[in-house]
C-alpha cells in the first residue's frame, strides 16, 4: 500500500493542500505533486487496465516514459483522454478517471481476455480476422474497437485557446538538468543566443534525487546557482513546461509549451507550439531506466527503481512499506538507500550479477540489507497489487528458491540514453557494450545543408550515466559513488521457459511479451521495423520508451545476431504526444482559413445569402427570399436579369495590369489570340493555355493605353495567372520590358445585367452609357452618381451588360446605390448559380466545368479565338501534335434531353460494346447541366466524340438505378444565337 | 465624391498590446529599374530617396518602402494618391515603369505597446529580436501574406490584402488577448 510520508518531499509545498477526484472519489494532495504522486499518496496503486488483456496496471515510472497510468482528465468540454498522470501537474479541483475498463476499474469483464491470453499471440488480429474480407469493415473492426480503445474524447468544442510562436537562437538546449544547464551556461558565456527548454516544471533533472556533489555543492544548490547566473544573461531564455518535441531539417525544432494545463480556465492559452530555428540543438535529454523482463513484471507495485526513489525523495510518497529491489547494476542500490532513509524496509536486493561488490552494494549491506547475488525473479504474486516475489537463480530456468513478502518491487535493467532529438534528423547511434545501450555517435551527428552539425548530445543522453562523467564532459568537477559494471539481462531468469516468457512484459501499453517477439522471429521476422509492426511493440502512445531496447535485444537473441546488427526502430517526433490544439494553433472557427471578403460581403450577409466557396472567397450562390428554395431563388434571379436588371458582385474576378513597350508582344504569347492589335478603348475575350496546350484560363482583355492592358482572369485564377505571367517574364523573357501588377483587390466590380441596365446607369448619371458612346466590347472611364468608375461593355450572360469597376473602398456604397436606384426597374442581386445558368444558356464555356486540364480550346469550338497569324503563343506547338489534332477528340456540343429533364452533371454517354476491362464503352460526357428557367427545360453541354458533326443524333446517358436518359446533340448556344441582346 | 471606407473602418482592440486598423491610407505601387537616375530624380523632388534593400525611408510626410528588386511602395495620403500616381507616371517621361494607385488594395494595421513584438511572434516567422527600425519584412501572418516594419517607438505597421483584413484582425485580436503574453 502506497502512502504519503510524514517528512520530506523536495518538490511539494505542504502548506498548499489541493483537492482532486479520481473515479469520483475525493483525494488530497499538495502543490508540487504530479497526479501520479498524489494518487500514490492516496493509496491508489491500481490505475488502469491494459489495452489487450485488460490486466490491472499501476505506475511503472515517474516521468514522460510512463506507459500504463493514462487517465481521462477533466470533464465535459475539457475532458481529454490518455493523459499520463506522471506528467500531469496536480491542481485544485482536478478530475481524473481511469480508462479501458468495463464496468469498473476493480471488476473488468474484458480481463477474460487475459484468461484466454494464449489465444492472442503476436499477429493475432492479422491472422484471425481475415475472411470474409467484408466482415473486417462491418463486424470485426467495430467490435474490436469497442472492446479496446483507450479514453473517450470530448463531444463538445474545446473551450481553450491554443497558439504558436516563432523563435530563433544559436543554441537550443533540450533539457534542464545538470548537463543542459552547464551547456547553456557555456554557450551563454560565448555570447550565443540560447534557449533552454525543460519539459517538467522543475529544473535539475535527476541529480537532486541521485545525489553526489558538483563543484563542491549539493546538486540542488549548484542548479539554483547556475539558474541565477543564467538569468543574468540577456541572451538566454529559460523555459519550463516546454518539451523539444522534434528536430527537423535545417535546425527546425518543434517545441511544446504546456502554458496552462495546470491552471485550466485562467484565460491563458492552454498550449503553445514553438517553431524554433536553432543553429544547433543540444540534446540534454537524460536517460530512461529499463525494466527487467520477468514473469509478472506488470503487476501493480512493480516499478522502475528510479521511479521508486523519485516518489520518495521528490514527493515524500512511499510506493510500498516493504520493497524488493531487483537489478543488474549498482545504480538501483540508490533506491535501497532512499527507501531506508525514508524509514521503510528493503526486504532484499535481488542482483542478477554473480558478484555485487561495488561501493553502493557495500553501503546497502552495511545498513543490514540482504543482497542476493546471482538471483533473479521467477514470478510476482498478487493480482491488483504485489504480495510476494519468487526468487530464483538468474542462470537457471526459474526454480523458486525463496519467496519474499513485499508490496513494491523496484526493478532496474540499466539505462537507455534518450537519443530521440539527436536521431530525429538523422544522427546515428553506436552500441555501447559496457553500458548495454545505444548512444549518439558524435562522428555521425545530423548535419545541415552546409555540413554543420545540427545536434549534439550531452550528459546522460550522450551515454554519460554518472554525475562525475556528466560533469567531466562539461568541464566541471563532481563527486559521486563509483559504480561497478552492469551485466546485461534481457530475460529473467536466463533460462526462463515459455510459461514465464509468456508473462514477461516488454511493452506494457500494447501488452507485448517476450514470447511475442520470439514468436515473430520464429515466423521469419528479421527486420526490427517489421517485428515492431507485427507485434505492436513500441507502437503505443509511449512509442516504446521502456520497451524498445529490451525488445530488440530479445529479437537479436532469437535471431542469433548481435544487437547493433538488429539496430533500432526509427525515432520519430514528437517525443511525447502533443495536442491537436497546439498543432492547429489559432486556425479554428473564423480563423480556420483566411476567408476573403469583397467590399460588399457585409451586404450579402445581411441579406441572408447562400454562399459557395470559390478559392477562399465566399461568393453569393443566390439570395433566397423568405422561405424560397435555393432553386426557386436562382430561377427568379435569372428571369429577373433576363427581363429587368440583375446585379452581380464580380469583385473576385482577377484584374492584372500589364504595362510596357513589350506588353503587346508578351500578351500575344500569353493568349491564343491577338492582343497587341486590340485598339485602345476596346475589349476582347481571350484564352490562355499552358505549355502543353491545355486551356488554363479565360477572360476579357482591355486595352487601356498604348502601352498598357488590363487582363481579367477567372476568380480562382487571379493569383495563379499573375504568377504564371511573372514566371515567364522573370525566367524566360527577362529582357522584355514588361511590368505586371495584380490589381484584383484594388477594384470592386459590379455587373449590371439586363434589358434595363442602361436605364439604371442613366439614372445614376455622370457619363454617357448609350450604345453609340459605349458600344458592346468597349470601355470608358467616368463617374456614375459621383463614383469614379471604369465601365466595360462586356457580357457573360448574353444580356445588355455593363461591368463597373470602382475603387474597393467605395464598392459597398456603389453597390448600395445601384440596388436603391434600381428598385424602380426591378433590380435584384443575383448569385453565381444564376451566372452559371445564364452563361450555359448562351453556350459560354466555364473554366473548370468545360475544362479539366485535358481540354484544348479546339475541343470547345473556340478556334475563332486562336490566332492563325501569330508565329507562336504558349501552347501553340503542343496543339499541333498528332493527338491534339485528331478528329477523334471529344468536342463541345449542346445536349437537350428528350423529356426535358436535367442530365446529371458529369454523366457519360455510352457507346456499343465493352472495353478491354469489361467496362461499357463511352463516347462523351456532360460538362455542365442546368435547369433553364428561360427555356423551361434542362439544358446541358458536353464533350462528345465527333460531336459537332452529329447534330440531331440521340445519345444514351445511363443515370442512377438503371435509368437511361436520352438526349439530343444540339448547338451549345440555346439563347439569342445572334447576340442581339448583348449588343443592344 | 462618395465617401471611401477602409475594410474595417478603423476598428481596434486592446489586449496586452493595441491592434488597430489604420484606416484609409494612400499607396502607390512603383515598378521600375531602381537604379534609374530618372526615378531617383522624381523621388528626390519629393524629398525621398530610393530605399536600400528591405528599407523604409521617409520624406515630405510620405514613406517609401522597398518591396522587391524592381518594386517600391509609396505611402501617402489617401486623397492625393490618384493624382500623385499620375504625376509620377508623367514625370518618368516615358521611361519604362509601372506606377499605379493601389490604395484600395490593401489594409493597414498598427500594433502598438511595449509587448507589440509578442503579438506578431505568434503569427509571423520573423526574428523580431534582430529586426531593425524601418526595415520592411515581406512574410506571412498565419496563412496570409503580409509586410511589416517597425514604424515608430513601440509601433509596428503591417499591411495585407484588403479581402483578408477581417482574418488579419481576427489573428491580431486573438494573439494580443490578455493572458497570452509570452515573456
Amino acid at each position: 500500500m502506497s502512502t504519503r510520508l510524514s517528512k520530506g518531499g523536495r518538490l511539494i509545498d505542504r502548506s498548499k493542500p489541493l483537492s482532486f477526484r479520481f473515479n469520483g472519489a475525493p483525494m488530497r494532495g499538495f502543490a508540487g505533486d504530479s497526479l501520479a504522486a498524489a494518487l500514490l499518496a492516496n493509496g491508489q496503486v491500481l490505475l488502469g487496465r491494459s489495452f489487450k488483456y485488460h490486466r490491472p496496471r499501476g505506475l511503472i515510472a515517474s516521468g514522460a516514459e510512463e506507459p500504463n497510468a493514462l487517465v481521462n482528465l477533466g470533464r465535459n468540454a475539457r475532458v481529454e483522454p490518455d493523459q499520463r498522470v506522471t506528467t500531469t501537474e496536480l491542481f485544485d479541483g482536478l478530475e481524473a478517471a481511469s480508462q479501458n475498463h468495463w464496468p469498473s476499474l476493480d471488476f473488468d469483464i474484458g480481463a477474460i481476455n487475459n484468461t484466454f491470453g494464449k489465444l492472442f499471440p503476436a499477429g493475432f488480429y492479422y491472422k484471425t480476422f481475415m475472411f470474409p474480407q467484408i466482415a473486417w469493415k462491418y463486424l470485426f473492426e467495430p467490435v474490436i474497437r469497442r472492446a479496446a480503445g483507450l479514453g473517450t474524447a470530448a463531444k463538445e468544442a474545446d473551450p481553450d485557446r491554443y497558439e504558436q510562436a516563432y523563435a530563433y537562437c544559436d543554441v537550443l538546449v533540450a533539457g534542464g538538468g545538470v548537463a543542459g544547464l552547464a551547456a547553456a551556461l557555456a554557450e551563454a558565456k560565448a555570447g550565443k543566443r540560447v534557449i533552454v527548454m525543460e519539459q517538467t516544471p522543475f529544473w535539475g533533472g535527476r541529480a537532486p534525487v541521485d545525489g553526489g556533489t558538483i563543484e563542491g555543492l549539493a546538486p540542488a544548490e549548484w542548479i539554483d546557482r547556475t539558474l541565477d547566473l543564467l538569468a543574468t544573461y540577456p541572451n538566454v531564455q529559460l523555459m519550463t513546461r516546454t518539451m523539444v518535441a522534434g528536430l527537423h531539417n535545417h535546425g527546425y525544432a518543434i517545441c511544446y509549451e504546456r502554458v496552462a494545463d495546470h491552471t485550466p480556465g485562467d484565460g491563458r492559452p492552454r498550449h503553445r507550439l514553438w517553431r524554433v530555428r536553432a543553429g544547433v540543438t543540444v540534446a540534454a535529454t537524460g536517460a530512461i531506466e529499463r525494466p527487467l523482463a520477468f514473469a509478472g513484471n506488470d503487476v501493480p507495485g512493480v516499478m522502475l527503481a528510479s521511479a521508486v526513489r523519485d516518489y520518495i525523495v521528490n514527493w515524500a510518497v512511499s510506493p510500498g512499506d516493504r520493497v524488493v529491489i531487483v537489478t543488474n547494476n549498482d545504480d538501483a542500490y540508490r533506491t535501497a538507500l532512499a527507501v531506508l532513509d525514508a524509514g521503510l524496509t528493503v526486504e532484499a536486493v535481488v542482483d542478477a550479477r554473480e558478484r555485487a561488490g561495488g561501493d553502493l552494494p557495500q553501503l546497502v549491506r552495511a545498513r543490514g540489507v540482504r543482497v542476493m547475488e546471482g538471483r533473479g525473479i521467477a514470478g510476482v504474486m498478487g493480482h491488483k497489487a504485489v504480495t510476494h516475489v519468487q526468487v530464483c537463480s538468474q542462470a537457471g530456468e526459474g526454480g523458486v528458491t525463496e519467496t519474499l513478502e513485499c508490496d513494491c518491487v523496484a526493478m532496474s535493467g540499466g539505462w537507455s540514453p534518450v537519443v530521440h532529438i539527436f536521431s530525429h534528423v538523422g544522427g546515428k547511434l553506436l552500441w555501447d557494450e559496457a553500458g548495454a545501450m545505444f548512444r549518439p555517435d558524435a562522428t555521425r551527428a545530423p548535419t545541415g545543408p552546409d555540413g554543420s552539425v545540427l545536434a549534439r548530445a550531452v550528459g546522460a543522453a550522450n551515454g554519460h550515466l554518472t554525475l562525475d562523467a556528466i560533469a567531466a564532459e562539461a568541464g566541471l568537477s563532481a563527486e559521486v559513488e563509483p559504480e561497478a559494471p552492469l551485466a546485461p539481462v534481457w530475460v529473467m531468469p536466463a533460462g526462463a521457459g515459455q510459461a514465464l516468457r509468456f508473462k514477461a512484459f516488454l511493452d506494457y501499453q500494447n501488452d507485448v511479451k517476450v514470447s511475442d517477439v520470439e514468436l515473430a522471429a520464429r515466423e521469419g521476422y528479421t527486420s526490427v521495423e517489421h517485428t515492431k509492426r507485427y507485434t505492436t511493440l513500441g507502437m503505443a502512445s509511449d512509442q516504446g520508451k521502456l520497451s524498445n531496447i529490451n525488445g530488440l535485444a530479445i529479437l537479436s537473441d532469437s535471431l542469433g545476431q548481435p544487437i547493433p546488427t538488429t539496430g533500432t526502430t526509427t525515432f520519430r517526433p514528437p517525443y511525447t504526444p502533443i495536442s491537436f490544439g497546439a498543432m492547429a494553433g489559432e486556425a479554428r472557427g473564423d480563423l480556420f482559413q483566411p476567408m476573403r471578403r469583397t467590399a460588399m460581403q457585409d451586404w450579402h450577409e445581411a441579406k441572408g445569402y447562400h454562399w459557395e466557396p470559390v478559392g477562399f472567397w465566399r461568393r453569393p450562390y443566390c439570395y433566397p427570399r423568405g422561405a424560397e428554395s435555393h432553386r426557386d431563388a436562382v430561377n427568379r434571379e435569372i428571369t429577373n436579369a433576363r427581363t429587368n436588371v440583375g446585379l452581380l458582385d464580380a469583385s473576385t474576378l482577377g484584374k492584372i495590369l500589364v504595362k510596357g513597350p513589350d506588353a503587346g508582344k508578351f500578351l500575344d504569347m500569353m493568349y491564343t489570340n491577338m492582343m497587341s492589335t486590340l485598339p485602345v478603348g476596346k475589349c476582347r475575350y481571350g484564352l490562355m493555355c499552358n505549355e502543353n496546350g491545355f486551356l488554363s484560363d479565360d477572360g476579357v482583355v482591355v486595352r487601356l493605353s498604348d502601352d498598357s492592358w488590363l487582363c481579367h482572369t477567372t476568380s480562382g485564377g487571379a493569383d495563379r495567372i499573375h504568377a504564371h505571367m511573372e514566371d515567364w517574364l522573370q525566367c524566360e523573357w527577362w529582357d522584355w520590358k514588361v511590368y505586371t501588377a495584380n490589381l484584383t483587390e484594388q477594384y470592386a466590380q459590379i455587373a449590371v445585367v439586363g434589358p434595363k441596365a442602361r436605364k439604371l446607369l442613366e439614372k445614376l448619371g455622370g457619363m454617357d452609357v448609350s450604345k453609340e458612346a459605349l458600344p458592346f466590347m468597349t470601355w470608358a472611364e467616368g463617374t456614375l452618381a459621383g463614383f469614379p468608375v471604369r465601365v466595360y461593355r462586356i457580357s457573360f450572360s448574353g444580356e445588355l451588360s455593363y461591368e463597373i469597376a470602382v475603387p474597393a473602398n467605395m464598392g459597398a456604397a456603389l453597390w448600395e446605390a445601384l440596388n436603391t436606384a434600381g428598385e424602380e426597374f426591378g433590380a435584384m442581386p443575383y448569385g453565381t448559380e444564376a451566372l452559371h445558368v445564364m452563361r450555359a444558356e448562351k453556350g459560354f464555356i466555364m473554366i473548370g466545368d468545360e475544362t479539366d486540364g485535358t481540354v484544348i480550346p479546339q475541343d470547345l469550338g473556340l478556334n475563332w479565338a486562336i490566332s492563325k497569324k501569330k508565329a507562336d503563343y504558349l501552347g501553340k506547338r503542343a496543339q499541333e501534335r498528332s493527338f491534339m489534332v485528331s478528329p477523334d477528340r471529344w468536342r463541345l456540343v449542346g445536349l437537350e434531353t428528350l423529356d426535358g429533364s436535367v442530365l446529371p452533371d458529369g454523366v457519360y454517354a455510352v457507346a456499343e460494346g465493352n472495353n478491354a476491362n469489361g467496362q461499357r464503352n463511352t463516347q462523351g460526357r456532360v460538362t455542365s447541366s442546368y435547369y433553364s428557367p428561360t427555356l423551361k427545360k434542362g439544358i446541358a453541354m458536353g464533350l462528345v466524340l465527333h460531336g459537332p458533326e452529329r447534330m440531331g443524333e440521340i445519345l444514351d446517358f445511363p443515370a442512377d438505378k438503371g435509368a437511361v436518359i436520352k438526349a439530343r446533340i444540339v448547338d451549345p448556344c440555346f439563347y439569342d444565337k445572334e447576340g442581339e441582346k448583348a449588343d443592344a | 465624391m462618395p465617401e471611401a471606407v477602409s475594410a474595417l473602418k478603423g476598428v481596434s482592440h486592446t489586449g496586452f498590446a493595441t491592434v488597430a486598423e489604420a484606416g484609409l491610407t494612400g499607396m502607390i505601387q512603383i515598378r521600375a529599374d531602381l537604379a534609374s537616375p530618372r526615378l531617383a530624380a522624381v523621388l528626390a523632388e519629393r524629398g525621398l530617396a530610393v530605399p536600400e534593400q528591405r528599407k523604409v525611408v521617409t520624406g515630405g510626410g510620405r514613406r517609401l518602402a522597398w518591396m522587391s528588386p524592381d518594386e517600391l511602395l509609396l505611402f501617402c495620403s489617401y486623397d492625393e494618391a490618384p493624382v500623385l500616381a499620375g504625376d509620377l507616371t508623367a514625370e518618368m517621361g516615358g521611361e519604362h515603369a509601372l506606377i499605379v494607385n493601389v490604395s484600395d488594395m490593401r489594409a493597414v494595421f498598427t500594433i502598438t505597446g511595449a509587448k507589440r513584438d509578442e503579438v506578431l511572434m505568434k503569427l509571423c516567422p520573423v526574428d523580431f529580436a534582430t529586426l531593425p527600425e524601418m526595415e520592411l519584412r515581406r512574410t506571412r501572418a498565419a496563412q496570409t501574406g503580409v509586410a511589416l516594419w517597425r514604424s515608430g517607438p513601440e509601433e509596428i505597421t503591417l499591411i495585407c490584402f484588403r479581402s483578408v483584413a477581417g482574418y488579419m484582425m481576427g489573428l491580431l485580436e486573438t494573439a494580443s488577448r490578455k493572458g497570452g503574453e509570452i515573456f
